[in-house]
């Protein structure tokens, strides 16, 4: 089925909830379906290992009674499943107590024209096609090195993902993406241990992933470049998080700015608008319109009209993260992130990775972390992490099982430079980012 | 369980009018191309949870999946699809899909089908239907009521009651045919405290096997209470806590839920999978010495109306009580079907899915590190400067270099032999096989998490649980600050 013809048979569909919804007695409801199909292929010792077909269609029903709410999903596209999940639906509603903050967001936020985001790329090769590219990216790095000496595999992956949203303002809206990913894992050894390390490309449009060949390589020198640890000093260093890492960190920044941490009260930067969260240089703006963006979206998960904002402007927070709920929860207007930030991008100075670790001198470039230490609610930070160590702005060896602490307050406006080299395999594109200094133990 | 099979047969067929008949053909179909073994895993699960916040129960959610995931298998080879509808046409094209694996080399053999029985460990009661909705919402206002009556530092309660009802069936190319019925309840709440502008959180729960009586009859509203003060007193104690130390140092790890820390040090290296690849740290060493020989590690799926127990594992394979580690000496690993064939071993009924839409691999149960001898204060006064954890807030390991980090979410300083104060923001980092060879002393205190566990692999989520005594390991890496 195309495109076009699956999103206007899952509108239909909505609609027809919507009209059950009513029928039944919702003052209100609002309704969600996801419908995916995809192909993985993994491969491992040169063979073929598993091929995976995924085909899932989920409904998610919420009903309003007034000010009551409630919710109801299911697999099941039959008709009389749908009618008894809008009746279950009702049924937790009948239940739950008022609360004036529920509701749909207000008619006038709904999204009216929905921009062409160019998400929908189809993967043309066929089965074997994809099986014979996985067996050449696991080929790539097992042939890099003598050290290679296991792998964990590679692994093609091909997604079609259509959403629609609908509601009983009679906002209706979809939208299609592909999602398509090449990755690669591998372990190195030497008479001292193991170690595993991987790497991957993913991107909208097959044209744009990176060559399976380069992604089999990296994850080959990665591997290798983690052979040879030592340990360090334990003491107080500048870190240098690795872009991936630095999305993580500003990850959790989004964490502390978004409604539902901030009503609860659970987040450090309760009560933070229009105050200093982060070094001064740092802007922290969303972007949801980028063509072929994996974080693009024209609507949240509201149906309220996304658009270009900075949540925090040279350092300073502008915006919180809200969808409708918490907007009203916070007396505050929806700021179109309901389901979290759209290709949220750090914007500041920028120099090469090279330069920054100059600018270091001495410390360490975490290039792997584990654990959750992260507390939104007091701001403490404590992780394990792996990377390498700098001496005289130059990489001197790896280390492993270091653990890095402080508080969040403090990393964000203890950054001191950001990197050139861009990430953006994520929601959140950022470069390195170097923290002034952290307590390093191990 | 003859009889939970005519359950699952009733719940997960009789819609879409599928017989007996129609699946062995099905089976039939899937081994047509001389694959080793096919396998049908069909699901139905019905969850409810009702969420408390801010005084008020605002929102409840249910939901009904099901569907059936068929999986094709060919020496090392699966070729998996499934359906989130129980008709014939789509399990037929599901069928077709998943044997696209088989090349050929099977001998493409189907054995007679067998039933299997094992002692149930848990009834087979649906706790969505064990009380009305009135009673689960009133428990969590009394819930949010008695929290801000304990302290007037608590700013904000949240708690939620959630249950799920699963039925399974699963008929195999082997002569597999089993089918299983599976309740899980769950009651968690959790707490803010502010003072002085310092905001810290609390957490408890528990749940199992089981319906909603454990917490909603009558006489149990003690139960509850016990969890809100539990959630409380963490809170306030983190309220209180100084900057966590850094470097190595002794660790005593308190009994009960700290066990996760060795069901991620230890238990997800002896998994079947990454021992047959020999990417797990503890590859090709039955028979060796790989800990202290004061530990005996268990992965026991038949302790009653836990959260981790199965009656049978999503392959069908009875779930059972399986010695990993003994006196030190690594015994085994945790297998599912396709990991013992090609090991060459026996399955132990470690097959886990997250759902039909999912490939089983092999997951814990329930892992145990059993009691030794030593009396927990002897343990504690046999350190002179080192950290008490208490509780985690969760965790992960690299199976490769065995590497693991913990997150302490209540931890004390323990100075001249006495717990002494609470540290904040620690995290333990070490190597699961390092560690297991520094623990020096094994408590007699052998104690069962609350059942509120659950564990992540590959993406898949399952409830577990976990149990140990009171622990010292001579070192690890803490991570803090101060």
């Amino acid at each position: 089925m195309g495109a076009s013809d699956l999103e206007s048979d899952l509108k239909h569909l909505v609609g027809d909830i919507l009209d059950e919804a009513k029928r039944q007695g919702a003052t209100a409801a609002e309704v969600s379906v996801g419908d995916d199909e995809g192909l993985t292929i993994a491969v491992r010792q040169r063979d073929i290992e598993t091929i995976e077909f995924s085909q899932d269609r989920g409904f998610g029903i919420t009903v309003y009674a007034g000010a009551r709410k409630g919710t109801a999903t299911t697999s099941d596209s039959r008709p009389e499943a749908v009618r008894a999940t809008v009746g279950a639906a009702l049924g937790i509603a009948r239940h739950t107590e008022d609360d004036e903050c529920n509701g749909l967001a207000d008619p006038e936020r709904m999204a009216r024209d929905l921009p062409d985001l160019d998400l929908h790329h189809p993967w043309t090769m066929d089965a074997d096609a994809l099986r014979d590219l996985a067996l050449e990216t696991e080929a790539t790095a097992l042939d890099y090195d003598g050290r290679i000496v296991n792998s964990e595999g590679a692994e093609v992956a091909t997604q079609r993902s259509c959403r629609v949203y609908g509601n009983s303002h009679g906002f209706l809206g979809a939208v299609t993406g592909t999602r398509h990913s090449v990755h690669c894992a591998v372990v190195a050894g030497d008479d001292a241990g193991m170690e595993r390390d991987h790497w991957y490309s993913i991107a909208r449009d097959p044209e744009e992933l990176d060559s399976h060949v380069s992604v089999g390589e990296e994850a080959a020198r990665r591997a290798l470049a983690r052979l040879g640890t030592k340990r360090l000093r334990t003491g107080n260093w500048p870190v240098l998080f690795s872009p991936r890492m630095a999305a993580g960190l500003i990850g959790h920044l989004v964490g502390a700015i978004s409604g539902g941490a901030l009503y609860r009260r659970a987040s450090y930067l309760t009560d933070s608008l229009g105050k200093p969260v982060a070094a001064k240089g740092i802007t922290l703006a969303e972007y949801p319109h980028l063509p072929k963006g994996l974080g693009s979206a024209g609507f949240d998960g509201d149906g309220v009209a996304t658009a270009s904002k900075a949540f925090v402007h040279e350092g300073r927070l502008d915006h919180y993260v809200l969808g409708s709920y918490s907007a009203r929860r916070l007396g505050m207007e929806t700021t179109g992130n309901a389901g979290g930030v759209f290709n949220l991008r750090l914007e500041t100075d920028t120099v090469c990775p090279a330069a920054l670790m100059r600018e270091m001198g001495t410390g360490l470039v975490v290039t792997e972390l584990m654990g959750q230490g992260v507390d939104l609610v007091s701001g403490h930070y404590s992780r394990a992490a792996a990377g390498f160590w700098i001496e005289n702005g130059e990489p001197a060896y790896p280390v492993e099982k270091v653990t890095i602490a402080s508080t969040l307050n403090e990393m964000y406006h203890g950054i001191v430079a950001a990197g050139d080299d861009i990430d953006r395999r994520s929601n959140i594109h950022t470069g390195s980012i170097l923290v002034r200094s952290m307590t390093v133990a191990n | 369980m003859t009889q939970l099979i005519e359950t699952a047969k009733r719940e997960l067929w009789e819609a879409g009018e599928i017989g007996e008949r129609d699946v062995s053909r099905l089976i039939g179909r899937l081994m047509h191309r001389q694959v080793d073994a096919g396998e049908l895993f069909f699901q139905q699960r019905r969850m409810e949870s009702w969420t408390l916040e801010d005084g008020l129960v605002k929102d409840g959610t249910f939901s009904v999946d099901r569907g059936v995931g068929v999986r094709a298998v060919s020496g090392e080879k699966t070729g998996f699809a499934y359906a989130d509808d129980i008709v014939l046409p789509a399990l037929g094209k599901a069928a077709d899909a998943a044997r696209t694996i088989a090349r050929s080399g099977g001998d493409g053999s189907i054995q007679a089908y067998r039933r299997r029985e094992v002692a149930p460990r848990y009834a087979g009661t649906d706790p969505l239907a064990s009380f009305p909705e009135r009673d689960k919402v009133a428990l969590l206002g009394r819930t949010d009521a008695f929290a801000r009556s304990l302290d007037p530092l608590v700013t904000q309660v949240t708690a939620r009651l959630a249950a799920s009802f699963e039925t399974n069936l699963v008929v195999g190319s082997d002569g597999t045919f089993a089918g299983d019925v599976r309740p899980l309840v769950r009651f968690d709440v959790s707490v803010i405290v502010e003072k002085d502008g310092r905001r810290e959180r609390g957490f408890a729960g528990g749940g199992g096997r089981h319906d909603f009586s454990w917490i909603l009859s009558g006489d149990a509203d003690g139960q509850a209470r016990r969890y809100v003060r539990e959630a409380v007193r963490q809170a306030l104690t983190n309220l209180e806590a100084v900057d966590a130390p850094a470097g190595s140092m002794p660790v005593i790890l308190a009994p009960g839920w700290a066990g996760v820390l060795l069901h991620e040090a230890v238990g997800h290296g002896l998994e079947g999978d990454f021992n047959r690849k020999g990417t797990s740290a503890y590859a090709g060493r039955v028979g060796e010495r790989v800990a202290s020989e004061l530990c005996t590690v268990v992965d026991d799926a038949t302790m009653k109306d836990r959260r981790g127990s199965l009656n049978l594992d999503d392959e069908g394979t009875p779930g059972q009580r399986t010695v990993l580690i003994e006196n030190g000496v690594l015994r085994g690993y945790m297998q599912d079907k396709l990991n013992a064939r090609l090991m060459k071993a026996a399955p132990t009924g470690n097959g886990r899915r997250e759902s039909y839409a999912c490939l089983p691999m092999p997951r814990m149960t329930n892992t145990l590190l059993l009691a030794g001898e030593s009396d927990p204060g002897e343990i504690l006064a046999s350190v002179a400067d080192g950290v008490y954890a208490v509780s985690f807030g969760g965790g992960q390991v690299d199976i490769t270099s065995g590497r693991f980090v913990f997150s302490a979410t209540e931890a004390y300083r323990i100075e001249k032999g006495r717990v002494t104060r609470p540290v904040r923001g620690m995290s333990l980092v070490g190597s699961g096989p390092e560690v297991m060879t520094r623990v020096s002393m094994v408590g007699n205190d052998l104690a069962l998490d609350q059942g509120v566990g659950t564990c992540g692999k590959e993406g898949q989520s399952v409830p577990v649980g976990v149990g140990q005594p009171t622990v010292k390991i001579d070192e690890i890496t803490v991570g803090g600050t101060a």
